[in-house]
């Protein structure tokens, strides 16, 4: 049986780890190649590492992180942030990762997803999907870290994804990043049950009775979480417990 | 000892080269080299096949890398080299492929790959993520793994076995999907092995030293 997955996500900036991983003894808590081998080994089922100030000038950074993460980490990892082309996904796809997340470039160009999905198989393509509740169960895309709307319908927006070839959707609900207050269930669930893949649910986890609601009323088949993770608030290993005794099928071996 | 990885522009080689590397070190098991060349391969004591995307994509890529195929086939056929396919590497040991259009593969072992279509309809498609292997048959590479043992996937196709004597293991996912299958001095895994933590790691250690 196929389990569901717990994603710690690390956001990097000019290559470190933003405020830092403390969950176990690191020598250099900053270093995200050291917290991945820390989850790594602590049994979490994938890594997300989010470049939050993307930029061209410090490409290079995620590139090398990439690849020494991949050299000593025998998990998935993806790799999002600044993502604009089918180009960036191979160089991503070549230093290491295993998967490469669009955000703001699929909302601005929508076939940028489609011509990477093509080249390089939908198994590797995600669409980060950050969405705002506008009114009572309507949702719309917002870009740019949250700042910027679109007018365009989540659910809409999600289905368009999945016909152009993403391989796997990661939901943020920007009314909950942050909060402590759960994920954003009804929106989680209507984009899940809308798509034919794999919904990543993301934000406001502040408990681990958030993660397993997101499995069972959101329908996600991941969960991504960081700050309950980076903070030693709970470890993988209370959350997949934790999941598993709710009757959620996970890997605790 | 020379195990070459083929290279034929298929997706992500980095991780499957270390993870070779490494247990090639810790098993003293020689060289890995990731190598498009007709020529690395002819000189490989063993030869692994990765493949990641469509089947028709990666068919064609390997086609187009001259006198690759044709250097596998002599390794594999003529000097019986030990062989490993990994996910669309192993599905090109099939007679043929139905992702999106008919196309052939290798027909080393026989059948064919097809969409994957759980019963349960709330069941996402690609399959992706960790699932338990169920062992049909016990196999030299599969020494130390057991059933219960996760492995990572993520495809949408998957192999049709003609002969249930060249299933080696499976799992669930909604009906029974292929997992680990081989013969003779072949062994392929739907999952990614260089992915799968410890599980993964034990089977290309074994793998290395395997003298079919």
């Amino acid at each position: 049986m196929l389990k569901t997955r717990i994603i710690p996500c690390l956001d990097v900036a000019d290559g470190r780890v933003v405020k830092g991983v403390n969950f176990v003894d690191l020598v250099d808590a900053g270093d995200p190649v050291q917290s991945a081998r820390a989850y790594d080994a602590a049994g979490a089922d994938e890594l997300c590492f989010l470049d939050i100030k993307a930029t061209h000038e410090n490409r290079g950074t995620m590139y090398d992180l990439a690849t020494r993460t991949a050299e000593q980490c025998f998990m998935p990892l993806t790799i999002g942030g600044g993502v604009r082309s089918p180009d960036d996904v191979r160089d991503l796809l070549l230093a290491g990762a295993d998967k490469v997340s669009f955000n703001s470039a699929a909302v601005a160009d929508p076939d940028v997803v489609a011509r990477s999905a093509d080249r390089f198989g939908s198994q590797c393509i995600v669409v980060a999907i950050d969405a705002k509740t506008v009114s009572p169960g309507k949702w719309e895309i917002f870009t740019h870290g949250g700042r910027r709307e679109t007018g365009i319908d989540a659910v809409e927006f999600a289905r368009l994804m999945t016909e152009k070839g993403a391989g796997e959707i990661l939901l943020t609900s920007m009314d909950r990043d942050g909060t402590k207050q759960g994920f954003n269930l009804p929106l989680t669930r209507a984009i899940s049950d809308a798509v034919p893949v794999p919904v990543i649910a993301s934000g406001g986890v502040g408990t681990l009775d958030h993660l397993v609601e997101g499995v069972t009323e959101g329908h996600a088949s991941a969960v991504l979480a960081a700050s309950i993770f980076h903070f030693g608030e709970f470890t993988i290993r209370e959350a997949k417990d934790h999941m598993a005794k709710a009757g959620i099928p996970m890997r605790l071996t | 000892m020379l195990t070459v990885i083929v290279d034929y522009e298929s997706g992500n080689l980095h991780s499957a080269e270390k993870a070779f590397q490494r247990m090639a070190r810790e098993g003293d098991a020689g060289d890995v080299l990731v190598s498009s060349s007709p020529e690395d391969v002819a000189r490989a004591d063993r030869v692994v096949l990765p493949g990641d995307g469509a089947f028709p994509a990666c068919w064609k890529e390997l086609h187009d890398h001259r006198g690759i195929s044709e250097a596998i086939d002599e390794a594999v056929n003529g000097k019986g080299r030990p062989f490993f396919g990994i996910c669309v590497g192993m599905q090109m040991l099939a007679d043929v492929s139905h992702e999106y259009t008919e196309t052939p593969g290798f027909g080393w072992i026989g059948g064919s790959i097809e969409h994957i279509a759980p019963t349960d309809k709330a069941l996402k498609v690609p399959h992706m993520g960790w699932n338990d292997l169920v062992l049909d048959q016990p196999h030299v590479v599969l020494e130390g793994i057991e059933t219960g043992d996760h492995a990572y996937f993520v495809h949408s196709y998957h192999f049709h076995v003609a002969n249930t004597v060249h299933l080696l293991a499976h799992v669930d996912y909604g009906g029974d999907i292929t997992a680990i299958i081989g013969r003779d001095n072949i062994i392929g895994t739907q999952f990614h092995p260089e992915k799968s933590q410890k599980a993964g790691l034990r089977m290309i250690a074994n793998f290395l030293k395997w003298k079919p």
